[in-house]
């Protein structure tokens, strides 16, 4: 399944109409929601948290070039090799020619939105490498074909019944269908088939929820101890990262992992925190021979000096779009690219350019409830607000909305006038109205009528009834 | 009377479509000891422009509002999205060290949405009126997170005699209405009223009462096209013992009569 950003407004359409999905998404939001309050409900200092979290974040982008300089040293300290990508095709290369000079015919993967990002996956699919995702909901999809539709939980759209349908044709099963009833079942199964994976890949390639510049290492949480198979049992290990994932140290790793796992799933801590210190070192029993770090810029360096750098410091959470009711209604796939909600709204046109996802910015009814929950205070709404001045003044938005706003404020520079239209106005919507009920239709505002009624003015204005107030106690 | 010095900011949409709020608005700031001004100059704040990119224009309008509402003691909004963009918004649109980011911040600390002056401003704990029904309120996103409007309403309303508030699970969920987000997805905020009225359903009101006309519109429209007889009243109706007019999503077949709200 095929979906784009420009496509914004037919996905999410399709999407209020596709009852499995809506039940799915209904159950998900309720979960994650109540999940997170309970756990913020049982620390009372999270509030302080959140403010140390975003304090950490702020200042490591302040300070990013120094930070990233020191990481690259630490790396190469302890071994490791590091690479610079500037954009998404020269991430794909990097990662493609490590892994072509290994020869390697298995990957596995744990679950990188950086991969998806750039596109990893097709890409070493057409260089004929076979690369397996790892991480249980990641593995799904890829069965499936489809894209992540949530950061956190990218198979969070499908349900058991369509995973148990999809692990009997891709296994082979059939028996699959009537056997796989429950979740540690389709746990189970998955798990069986992965094992080989890991058991024979010659690369494993994981993604980063940090980057820590004083000792090189790279911190990955998971759920199911898959980013530690990958990384611990083939040759070869890469890591992919955005650059503004490093921090200073461990200590603010440490801070960050206890928002990071409350915003995002509501646990204390994620079930697994691996740290990766470079490969093997003599006398190690485990772990890669070699392991390198790509770290992608692609468009971070530039959001960092505009009006979106506060965008830089998300840990990926995934809080935003638990709380955000747009996203709540129509899931993740509607925003047609790899960062859904309200984080996707503002990266996704940034990362893509304005033209190439016009409505995305403009999907959010400003509720502010993402920027309430998010674990490192971005202001999401000012953000996706700013994207929309940013389309304005590039005049990437309608035509008409311009007009009516150039318009509405002339008008409104006029006050005489401006009360002159809205008697007009009143009086004529009052005569259009059918008595005593609300206006079934007018010429204007289709969109408004098709699923609801405007209710009918009052009659006079309430500067004219304040005008004839202050005439009559004179 | 010495009371302070209030200008109501009547915003477009009460201007227009429902007065009574307004006049509701004054009549509770006079019982609250204020004197109250309508400058006749006020029009629209600028949050359609601000919200849909437009700073030229929304500064132009800003501007003019700064000046206009300067010299009065507080300004008083029945709107929490519009007492936001005054109080919140206005002073992001200037730079620091530009004679009106000075200006703005000055209207802003001047500036409160109606219920939240009542309570936090004037201490206001009761009002002296009757609404005889099961209501549920519904938490305007704006108010609730910019303005920090919860327990405001809440603390009124419990002083109106015969009126049983019953909160609904999603109060604080945002109804779908966001200004032009309502025209431009349409469908997407239909399904957010769904939603919405869902909940508020589940609470078995005869009333929804809110602070936001904007919000107030929607639900009413939709509560109107499904032909439902829950009705919608702005909260500062209903606190000025004023809600015994037809509710904004009008009565069935009854011609809603000109607003009298009583006035002191
Ligand atoms: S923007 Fe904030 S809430 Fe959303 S994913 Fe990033 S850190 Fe989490």
């Amino acid at each position: 399944m095929k979906f784009s950003p420009i496509e914004f407004r037919s996905q999410a359409e399709a999407a209020l109409r596709d009852d499995t999905l809506q039940a799915a998404l209904k159950r998900a939001r309720s979960g994650f929601v109540d999940k997170r309050a309970k756990a913020v409900a049982a620390l009372p200092e999270f509030e302080l948290l959140r403010a140390e979290a975003s304090a950490i974040r702020a200042d490591a982008l302040n300070r990013l070039p120094t930070l990233l300089e020191e990481f690259e040293a630490g790396v190469i300290a302890a071994g490791g090799q590091v690479h610079w990508a500037i954009d998404a095709a020269e991430a794909r290369k990097i990662v493609l020619d490590i892994a072509r000079c290994h020869e390697s015919c298995r990957i596995a993967k744990g679950k990188s939105m950086v991969a998806e990002e750039i596109g990893l996956n097709p890409a070493l699919e057409d260089a004929g490498i076979n690369v397996v995702e790892t991480d249980l909901g990641e593995y799904i999809i890829q069965l499936a074909q489809e894209p992540p539709s949530h950061i956190v939980a990218p198979a969070i759209h499908k349900t058991r019944e369509q995973v148990a349908a999809l692990f009997a044709r891709h296994h082979e099963r059939a028996e699959l269908l009537t056997e796989l009833t429950g979740i540690p079942e389709l746990v189970d199964e998955a798990r069986r088939v992965l094992r080989e994976t890991f058991l024979s890949a010659d690369v494993g390639i994981t993604g980063a929820n940090f980057l820590v510049a004083d000792s090189g290492s790279t911190v990955l949480v998971t759920n199911e101890g898959n980013g530690d198979l990958c990384s611990t049992l083939p040759k070869t290990h890469i890591v992919l990262a955005g650059i503004e994932k490093v921090v200073p140290s461990m200590t603010e790793v440490s801070t960050l992992l206890r928002v990071l796992a409350r915003s995002a799933t509501g646990q204390p801590l994620t079930t697994y925190t691996s740290v990766f210190t470079g490969p093997r070192r003599a006398g190690e029993d485990f772990g890669p021979e070699e392991f390198h770090v790509v770290l992608v810029d692609n468009g971070r360096a530039a959001m960092l000096g505009s009006e979106f750098r506060d965008m830089l410091r998300c840990i990926r959470c995934g809080a935003c779009m638990n709380h955000c009711p747009v996203y709540g209604a129509i899931g993740g796939h509607a925003y047609g690219w790899v960062y859904p909600g309200p984080m996707g709204q503002v990266l996704t046109p940034w990362l893509l350019g304005p033209e190439r996802a016009p409505d995305l910015a403009h999907a959010c009814t400003m509720n502010g409830h993402c920027a309430q929950v998010c674990p490192v205070g971005i202001p999401l709404p000012d953000l996706i607000r700013a994207m929309r001045v940013r389309e304005h003044e590039s005049h990437v938005n309608h035509v008409a909305e311009r007009w009516v706003f150039r318009q509405w404020a002339w008008w409104a520079k006029r006050p005489r006038l401006y009360g002159w239209a809205l008697r007009k106005k009143a009086r004529w919507l009052r005569r259009l109205a059918r008595p005593g009920g609300a206006l079934r239709k007018l010429p204007v505002w289709s969109g408004w009528f098709r699923s609801r009624d405007l209710p009918t003015p009052q009659g006079r204005t309430l500067r004219d009834l304040m005008r004839e107030k202050l005439r009559g106690s004179q | 009377m010495n009371g302070p010095l209030v200008a109501l900011f009547g915003t477009c949409l009460v201007d227009m479509f429902r007065p009574s709020i307004g006049l509701s608005a004054i009549a509770l700031l006079q019982r609250a000891g204020c004197r109250v001004a309508f400058p006749e100059a006020q029009t629209c704040c600028g949050q359609p422009m601000f919200n849909g990119g437009d700073l030229k224009h929304t500064r132009e309008l800003a501007k003019r509002h700064i000046d206009l509402l300067a010299g009065y003691d507080y300004v008083v909004i029945p709107s929490g999205s519009c007492g936001g963009m005054i109080r919140v918004h206005y002073p992001q649109l200037f730079e620091v060290g530009d004679p009106w980011h000075a200006k703005a911040l000055d209207l802003s600390r001047r500036s409160f949405e109606l219920v939240s002056f009542l309570v936090d401003v004037m201490k206001l704990d009761r009002v002296d009126a009757e609404f005889p029904h099961r209501v549920t309120y519904h938490d305007s996103c704006s108010g609730l997170r910019e303005l920090g409007i919860k327990a405001q309403p809440r603390k009124l309303l419990a002083s109106v005699r015969g009126l049983q508030l019953v909160e609904m699970d999603q109060a604080e969920t945002c109804c779908g209405f966001g200004g032009a987000f309502s025209l431009k997805f349409p469908d997407i905020s239909t399904r957010l009223a769904d939603d919405k009225l869902a909940s508020a359903r589940a609470a078995e009101p005869e009333a929804i009462l809110g602070g936001d006309l904007g919000c107030l519109l929607h639900l009413a429209g939709r509560l109107s096209r499904e032909g439902s007889d829950t009705r919608v009243y702005h909260v500062a109706e209903v606190l000025a013992d004023a809600a015994d007019i037809p509710p904004i999503n009008g009565l069935p077949r009854n011609p809603p009569e000109p607003a009298k709200p009583k006035l002191d």
